[in-house]
């Protein structure tokens, strides 16, 4: 065996005849489990957060189609009638009773 | 009542981070064993403790109990270990005139009259510490595995998951890089 074989056994005799502490930190365990709660905690925020996500993009495309729908619809309906005056919209309000009693009352017969 | 440990466990699995507590208590000593012997400084120990017991409780759902849990968490604490190493891999090649000086003395004993040199020493202990820190992360891991802790090839194929082959060709150039690195230090004693 060479001269330098030699120092590497001796050398690794010093690693094993010195073996390291297994003394534990004052509270380790403690700090471990606080670490697994935060990382709990933020699980769960995470979950919300992609559960959020992925609810995002339904929500924009039935968005798009109610628009889409709701313009489809108010072109087949044709054009608005014309706007009402304030004039005409209060008449309506006041007379608003007797239009409901006249529907109401069946049409007489002559 | 004490639960035993596959009660905890059991809980464990089910997310129950209380359950886990008795455990870390129990195996925390022979993680910080071995941690301690890739890391020097304390903080780091810690860190590479507090990630072992972090991996193992996210990985306990595909813990199934074929092998003890201590294997498993062996496994588990080696993998790290090699995973820190790799991640503070130092390039720094040392010479003698880098070494403190009852490591000189050491060397130079050792040179003198190999007998006179006692590996008990603590400027051994700090030399081979030196000469570990020098090697890549493979080399360190399987002399550490294999000579120092004196694992069997076998034990190092399942706690590091490489196949027998290759921890025996890791082994062999290991001896190799770890004498050539020996032969640098005391060579640039006589420059």
């Amino acid at each position: 065996m060479n001269r330098l074989e030699t120092l590497r056994q001796k050398l690794i005799a010093a690693a094993r005849a010195n073996a390291p502490s297994d003394a534990v930190p004052w509270a380790f365990e403690q700090r471990v489990l606080a670490r697994l709660r935060a990382a709990e905690r933020l699980d769960a925020a995470a979950v919300w957060a992609r559960a959020l996500w992925r609810t995002a993009a339904p929500c924009v495309a039935l968005s798009l189609a109610l628009v889409v729908w709701r313009l489809a619809g108010d072109s087949a309906r044709g054009p608005e009638p014309e706007p009402q005056t304030l004039a005409q919209q209060f008449e309506q309000t006041l007379l608003a009773a007797v239009h409901e009693q006249t529907a109401e009352e069946p049409a007489e017969v002559w | 009542m004490d639960r035993s440990e596959a009660e905890l466990i059991a809980a464990a699995q089910k997310g129950d981070a209380a359950s886990f507590e008795p455990l870390i208590r129990k195996y925390s000593p022979r993680l910080f064993a071995t941690a301690r012997r890739y890391a020097r400084r304390e903080s780091e120990v810690e860190d590479i403790v507090q990630d072992i017991w972090l991996k193992a409780f996210h990985k306990l759902p595909g813990y199934r109990g074929d092998a003890p849990f201590e294997h498993w968490l062996m496994r588990l604490a080696v993998r790290t270990c090699y995973d820190y190493l790799r991640g503070h891999q130092r390039n720094r090649e040392a010479t003698f005139t880098d070494l403190a000086e009852p490591e000189q003395d050491w060397l130079e004993r050792h040179a003198v009259e190999p007998d006179a040199a006692h590996e008990r020493a603590e400027a051994a202990r700090q030399l081979v510490q030196r000469v570990l820190e020098e090697l890549p992360p493979p080399a360190r891991l399987v002399i550490t595995l294999l000579e120092i802790e004196e694992r069997s090839v076998k034990e190092i194929s399942q706690l590091t998951g490489w196949s027998v082959p290759l921890v025996k060709v890791r082994a062999f150039r290991a001896r190799a890089q770890m004498r050539k690195i020996l032969k640098r230090l005391v060579r640039s004693q006589y420059l």
